[in-house]
């Protein structure tokens, strides 16, 4: 393990990977940290029963196995100072000096809150993905999958494939919309095939629109569901609904190291320019931190963060000119699947909306300001650090700021206490 | 056929297929992760580590996120649900 | 636009909070200026350690004094008052000689404290390091959540017809402030504003003395006292950026880490330096703080007085203004103390203990 990389990256999702090696193919040290034990990200997660797709396959390997990359896994940010990043893992920490930073930490789901949300039972579409391809028993089960966007039909097609038998899926975008939207999928020919190939892994699974999920109910685990779609309201007996709206780009290493964020939405995206440079000097970011724009724009940005960050001036200007026509994509999805009204009217006054510290939405009405709710209820104040909660209010029109100090993870005191010059510091617990 | 291991979930042998999550054998054993501060039972919800609601004792080790975690074999999980 | 009141209080932290509750328990106009949230400046950095720190004789005077009176306010709800007591530990004989002396002080203020010799110590608190000397029980003492503290305090006042103006006082008159918004109000002014005295009041020096907190995830039953150092004393009353040992377990079995101080430092930004010495000096007497997992840390700005007292009476040369404020570290233990000691002032009676060794004029001469 070096002590310093010319080229760090952060996030070894389709984005960190191709960032890595385009990085070390342009003769860079490269050291790529990830929270994972694999890598992949979300989009290419290691799945114990299924292998990855040939292509994910390939770029992994030839990432994790390229002679000037150090992979390391299951490695968090934490902290940082001018030209260094804490980190830890669940054994030990350090500090890890660079030349220039990528960040591709990626995005998380946005999850909103509705009456019974908290039950065991109820995941994230994105994760239920997650947790099957980790082995979550999901055979014989009875799943619902629900919220919005593209996301759905692949969790479906996940769920499925585990062996889970998937009732429904519930779409909240109207018929319309996602008309208006395929119509002009034509532009983007890879993305048909991979629509019918999960319509065709979902034969038999009704898909829903303009259907939205207004409660889950049960003991202490998911018993059934309430639907309103445009037949009216329905109650459906489920084991696990998976329910999940889209996603919000992972800033706070972004911001604690000072880099200036952009609206996306509710949410806040990376600023970057042509090269995928931030406005710190040395830290660029690539994917879904830079906006949320799926895997094809992820590959091209890591490419072109990974060489700009080695000083190339070759070899990009045709990766920008593909990553105009992904991006491109990634706004029709972002205008179809635009959350409805209603589903920001689901949480009631009594529904919980800071999951770590058990805060209900009513609670926080009885604050005038942001800061003042915070801190009389200590909502975004649990091992989240708001990345829950504090995305779920601005989705529903709350300010809520963005957790960005060290630690940025929950961490070790240990870790905390480490100095640059301690070196490599082994935990006691292990 | 994948291999399996076994981990201890609160003093119950689970078997979960090599490579599997923390996350998973929990789940498999039934068991709830843990209780929430008002003591709702809670379990799993983002899958990727972001939420923390997946917390779990591991061989001793309280608040860890199972599922960031994989399985070994002999492993003691206790949770609080 | 005109209003007049008996007392203005600019600044909703817990001390201006408190003001405002005892001035309108006695009957007063009350109106209470804030701009931001309530309880959210210095208020919601600090520990809410309810302690007698017995340096200086009137320090540890009004300390006894409020914590007589925080009795009355333990039941506020989400106040979280919570009587952990106080463990101060020494590490060797040197400082465990200094025990007798602190007893002496403690019991001469009114306090119950008693000796514990090492074996006492281990058993009060098995997560101490082995082979500390020994130290002393404060058992009465408490910890609090200050933000919301402050928060119930001027619910409370507003309850009894004190008014809560969002605004920003921008210049002060005889018995007059002139806010942001526009509004002049008339009447006694009380200036709270801790940190941010100056604005107003450039004749009172404040320093501010930085210092960083942590949070731990939640681990019951790991820690019973609060826990300090003898040394945090000469951390608190030192000229140098120092760190000292003081760790308090939340009702909610959550740890509080602390605690540093910084000279000559105005941001409250997270310094990583100083935080590793904060911690490593807590690793030296907790040795099993090393696993625990941080959720959070923070920085926050202690409003310091010139010699270690707050400033709390009449500000001289100027008429109808009134100060409280430079509490350093102690202003959420001092806070009832203090704001009693004002409005006995306020109402030209004799307060219940001595007021001259906080009358601002010593800082204006």
């Amino acid at each position: 393990m070096a002590e310093r990389y010319d080229v760090l990256v952060i996030g070894s999702g389709p984005a960190g990977l191709t960032a890595a090696h385009a990085a070390a193919r342009h003769g860079a040290r490269v050291g790529l940290v990830d929270a994972q034990a694999l890598p992949g990200g979300q989009v290419w997660r290691h799945d114990v029963r299924f292998s990855a797709p040939a292509f994910a396959r390939r770029c992994m390997q030839a990432t994790l196995e390229h002679i000037k990359i150090d992979w390391l896994p299951q490695t968090r940010v934490v902290g940082a100072e001018p030209g260094r990043l804490l980190v830890e893992d669940p054994r030990s920490a350090r500090w890890l000096k660079y030349g220039a930073l990528v960040l591709a930490t990626g995005a998380r789901e946005v999850l909103l809150p509705f009456p019974g949300w908290t039950l065991p039972g109820v995941t994230g579409a994105g994760g239920l993905q997650a947790l099957a391809k980790q082995g979550w028993p999901l055979a014989g089960k009875r799943v619902v999958v629900a919220g919005s966007g593209p996301l759905l039909l692949a969790a479906a097609a996940t769920a499925r494939r585990h062996g889970a038998r998937v009732l429904a899926v519930f779409e909240q975008a109207d018929r319309a919309a996602m008309l208006r939207f395929t119509r002009g999928l034509w532009r983007w020919p890879a993305r048909v095939m991979q629509a019918a190939v999960l319509r065709a892994q979902l034969a038999g699974v009704p898909y829903h629109f303009g259907s939205v999920v207004t409660a889950a109910q049960g003991e202490d685990a998911l018993r059934e569901i309430e639907v309103s779609g445009p037949r009216g309201q329905r109650r459906i007996a489920c084991d696990q609904l998976a329910v999940g709206f889209g996603l919000a780009p992972n800033v706070e290493l972004a911001c604690m190291l000072g880099c200036q964020l952009e609206a996306e939405g509710a949410q806040q995206r990376v600023r970057v320019d042509a090269r995928q440079h931030t406005s710190v000097p040395g830290v660029y970011a690539a994917g879904e931190v830079c906006g949320i724009g799926g895997r094809d724009s992820a590959l091209i940005e890591g490419a072109i963060a990974g060489l700009a960050a080695t000083g190339a001036r070759t070899g990009i200007a045709s990766l920008q000119r593909r990553r105009a026509q992904a991006r491109a994509f990634a706004r029709q999805l972002r205008e179809t699947f635009a959350i409805d009204q209603r589903v920001r009217a689901l949480a009631q006054p009594d529904t919980l909306v800071c999951r770590c510290e058990d805060v209900t939405l009513g609670a926080l009405d009885a604050h005038v300001d942001a800061r003042g709710a915070k801190l009389a209820t200590r909502c975004g104040m649990g091992p989240c650090q708001g990345r829950i909660c504090a995305t779920a209010l601005a989705e529903l029109g709350r300010a809520a700021g963005i957790a960005a100090r060290p630690p940025l993870f929950p961490a070790r005191l240990e870790t905390l206490a480490l100095a640059p010059a301690d070196g490599i510091a082994a935990s006691l617990a292990t | 056929m994948s291999t399996c291991i076994c981990v201890i979930v609160n003093g119950k042998p689970v078997e979960v297929v090599a490579g599997a999550s923390v996350a998973a054998a929990v789940a498999r054993a039934g068991s709830r992760f843990r209780r929430s501060r008002s003591g709702e039972a809670r379990a799993a919800l983002c899958g990727m580590g972001v939420c923390f609601e997946c917390r779990v004792e591991i061989d001793g080790v309280p608040q860890q996120q199972a599922c960031m975690l994989i399985a070994r074999a002999g492993m003691q999980v206790r949770t609080d649900g | 636009m005109t209003h007049s009141y008996d007392l203005i209080v600019v600044g909703a932290g817990i001390i201006g909070a408190a003001c405002a509750d005892v001035a309108s328990a006695e009957g007063l106009k009350v109106a209470i200026v804030e701009s931001g949230a309530i309880g959210a400046g210095v208020t919601a950095a600090g520990m809410g350690h309810l302690v007698a720190v017995d340096g200086l004789p009137a320090e540890l005077a009004l300390a006894r004094y409020s914590l007589g009176l925080w009795e009355d306010l333990r039941d506020l709800p989400g106040g979280e008052f919570s009587r952990c007591g106080t463990l101060w530990f020494a590490r060797d004989e040197h400082e465990l000689a200094r025990i007798p002396d602190k007893l002496a002080r403690l019991r001469a203020a009114g306090a119950v404290a008693e000796a514990v010799d090492a074996a006492q110590l281990r058993e009060l608190e098995p997560a101490l390091s082995p082979g500390l000397a020994g130290g002393v029980l404060v058992p009465d003492e408490a910890v609090v959540y200050p933000p919301v503290m402050a928060r119930r305090l001027v619910e409370r006042a507003c309850r009894r017809r004190a008014t809560l103006i969002h605004a920003r006082a921008i210049a002060l008159g005889e018995h007059a402030v002139t806010l942001d918004d526009g509004q002049r109000l008339l009447g006694n002014v009380l200036i709270a504003t801790g940190g941010a005295l100056q604005a107003l009041l450039p004749e009172l020096l404040i320093h501010l003395r930085k210092g960083h907190l942590l949070i731990t995830e939640r681990y019951p039953n790991m820690l019973h006292h609060q826990l300090v150092h003898m040394g945090y004393t000469d951390s608190a009353h030192g000229q140098s950026d120092s760190v000292a040992c003081n760790v308090q377990p939340r009702p909610t079995g959550q740890l509080l880490v602390g605690s540093s101080r910084e000279y000559g430092v105005s941001d409250s930004e997270i310094s990583l330096p100083m935080l590793r010495r904060m911690l490593r000096c807590a690793f030296q007497f907790l040795p099993s703080l090393r696993q625990l997992k941080a959720l959070r840390a923070w920085a926050g700005l202690r409003p310091a007085s010139i010699d270690g007292l707050p400033y709390i009476g009449r500000v001289a040369q100027r008429r109808g203004i009134w100060v409280a404020a430079g509490h350093e570290g102690l202003g959420v233990t001092t806070a009832p103390g203090t704001a009693r000691l004002l409005v006995d002032q306020l109402l030209a009676r004799t307060p219940a203990i001595d007021a001259r060794p906080y009358d601002p004029m010593r800082a204006a001469a």
